[in-house]
């Protein structure tokens, strides 16, 4: 069998693309927390909350409606999005006036509330979600076995990230959007609702999450502990990116995911604490992250 | 001699402290003690300077694993593990104030939160903090090697005057021209720093001193349960820390204890309710956020203040 540095070739890409599985969730969760914090200011503590929905809304659909992945995929993050503007017009945007600390304090406590709630009604024990017929089996790449369901989460990212950044960077809504991220009270006064802009952002960033949640259903366990834990490293990537571009978000949620994956190959111990050391030497040399602009 | 209202006040509360162990079970309020200078030492950031650390519970339960290691492992004396615990935090507050004040704002709070999720990993990794179990069965043993520490009432004792000397020490720090100059930097900080002031140096100092008497309430509690877990350096103990301070009150003198009375208190009568807990803790978040930024003793303090007590 062949080896890279004395590691199996097969055990060294399982990991890698193991880590763009992790990095296809880190990214497309900072770019949700990265859109809504542009225009917002809020740093979207319940965001794992959020994905956590995701994936609870395709098992409820499932065993409730007997909707499968596919309806799934369409419908849980819309009715992430619901919720996630009514959290919006109802408890966040009453805040806005005040010091964006609020904004971290509410979703936290909303979080704590959401994960609590569904801890209460299904226990901590997780909940087994098949992946789509269309989407078993593997793939013979020759050097390497790939899951299918892998490819797909890792392409399905790609995709959402791509023409979000399309979006917001060559269409009339996301210039829009720029010019409220840079200046939401001369927009207003050129007649552009923006408060309406904000809520549909927000709705927007937690779709994101919803939708990563329903496709990590198959793959973790649907659980309600499964955001928070996740939330903070995606915190600390969105510390290293910076806030500054979508792109930059998303390039770092991928970077990150295939570093976490090949120090598994490596160094193992350090596997859970490697973005977190990355982020200290980020601050240290780059104090607004590797694509902010300080602000 | 004519005693102000203020020093009534306070040799009251001082009473209730003493008499109140021959009422109530001495180890729920020693409990509530830790956690109200951890929640004071933390205002000393939140309230004074105007930095959210959502990671202190880096320092609070380090400084626990610390002094409980010391204890068990090296037979050391109570106060010498206590010592070694504060040591600890305030090391590590060095360190993670050092990279933390680089960023402001929401990033400030981000980062604390990164880097305490990071020691959360170490203390799960690490030999000496027995991972998932913990160190059980952690001695108190003699105090100064003459007061016996599993006598109740003596550990309660030695609890409440850590306590007050804890309060008493931040008490002092913001009525001192040092904490003069960290209200300034939380009210303005560019005026600050035009007027000359090296503002990242008093924040660092602020950083360091909350991390390490939050680390002394760490360590305090580690010897009164016998027990230093992963519960004290989760996440959930740094945003319950935020919760009591939130709820008792930022920036007074009394707030973060009564916050963390609260919270002790809805803790210890829902804890056969499983998510209750956590499901109210957040729900109380909310409302606080939302309709009662001042927290009870905030609101309370014009009251107070009508009949010249500070609170």
């Amino acid at each position: 069998m062949p080896t890279v540095f004395g590691i199996p070739m097969a055990a060294l890409f399982g990991q890698v693309v193991l880590g763009c599985v992790n990095g296809a969730f880190y990214a497309l969760l900072s770019l949700g927390l990265a859109l809504i914090f542009g225009l917002l200011n809020v740093i979207n503590f319940a965001h794992g909350a959020l994905y956590m929905m995701g994936a609870f809304a395709a098992w409820l659909l499932l065993g409730y409606a007997g909707i499968g992945y596919w309806g799934s995929l369409i419908l849980a993050p819309l009715i992430v999005a619901l919720i996630a503007g009514l959290i919006e017009r109802l408890l966040l945007s009453h805040l806005y006036k005040l010091d964006h600390l609020y904004g971290l304090l509410l979703t936290f406590g909303l979080a704590l509330l959401l994960e609590g709630l569904f801890r209460q009604q299904f226990g901590v024990s997780g909940l087994p979600y098949a992946v789509p017929p269309e989407l078993q089996g593997v793939w013979n790449l020759g050097f390497m076995i790939l899951p299918i369901y892998r490819g797909w989460v890792v392409a399905v990212s790609v995709v959402v990230c791509v023409s979000i950044w399309a979006l917001i960077e060559k269409t009339k809504l996301g210039a829009i959007l720029r010019a409220a991220t840079e200046n939401p009270t001369l927009l207003a006064a050129f007649g552009v609702n923006v408060p309406l802009l904000m809520t549909a952002t927000f709705c927007l960033g937690a779709a994101l999450a919803g939708l990563s949640g329903v496709l990590a259903a198959p793959i973790y366990s649907v659980n309600p502990l499964m955001g928070s834990n996740l939330i903070i490293v995606v915190f600390a990537v969105v510390v290293i990116g910076g806030m500054g571009s979508i792109m930059g978000a998303v390039v770092t949620g991928f970077a990150l995911g295939l570093i976490e994956g090949l120090c598994k190959v490596f160094v193992p111990q350090v596997t859970a604490t490697a973005v977190f050391v990355i982020m200290a030497i980020v601050l240290l040399v780059r104090p607004a992250g590797l694509f902010g602009k300080r602000r | 001699m004519q005693l102000s209202r203020q020093t009534l006040f306070t040799l009251a509360l001082l009473l209730i402290g003493l008499v109140l162990p021959h009422f109530v079970y001495p180890v729920f309020l020693m409990k509530g003690l830790c956690f109200a200078l951890f929640a004071s030492a933390f205002d000393l950031l939140l309230g004074h300077v105007g930095l959210l650390s959502f990671g202190h519970a880096m320092f609070f339960g380090f400084a626990g694993y610390v002094t409980a290691h010391a204890a068990r492992e090296w037979a050391l004396s109570p106060e010498l593990s206590i010592l070694l615990g504060v040591l600890t935090a305030t090391l590590l507050g060095l360190v993670t104030g050092w990279l933390a004040i680089r960023r402001q704002g929401i990033y400030f709070a981000m980062v604390t939160l990164a880097l305490a999720q990071m020691m959360y990993f170490v203390a799960v990794e690490a030999p000496f903090t027995h991972g998932e179990d913990g160190i059980q069965g952690v001695p108190r043993g003699l105090l100064f090697g003459l007061i016996p520490l599993n006598d109740p009432l003596a550990i309660y004792y030695t609890v409440l005057a850590i306590f007050v000397l804890g309060l008493a020490l931040i008490h002092r720090v913001v009525q001192s021209p040092f904490g003069q100059v960290l209200k300034a930097i939380r009210d303005n900080e560019p005026r600050a720093i035009s007027l000359g002031y090296r503002v990242d140096q008093y924040k660092l100092l602020a950083f360091v001193l909350s991390a390490g008497i939050s680390g002394l309430a760490g360590s305090v509690k580690a010897l009164v349960f016998q027990l230093a877990s992963l519960t004290d350096v989760h996440w959930h103990a740094s945003g319950e820390v935020v919760l009591m301070t939130l709820l008792g009150g930022g920036g007074t003198l009394f707030g973060p204890t009564l916050g963390a009375f609260v919270v002790v208190i809805i803790q210890n009568s829902l804890a056969e309710a499983g998510s209750w807990v956590t499901i109210i803790q957040g729900a109380i978040f909310v409302l606080c956020v939302l309709a009662f930024r001042r927290g009870i003793v905030g609101t309370l303090s014009p009251w107070f203040a009508k009949i010249g007590i500070k609170v």
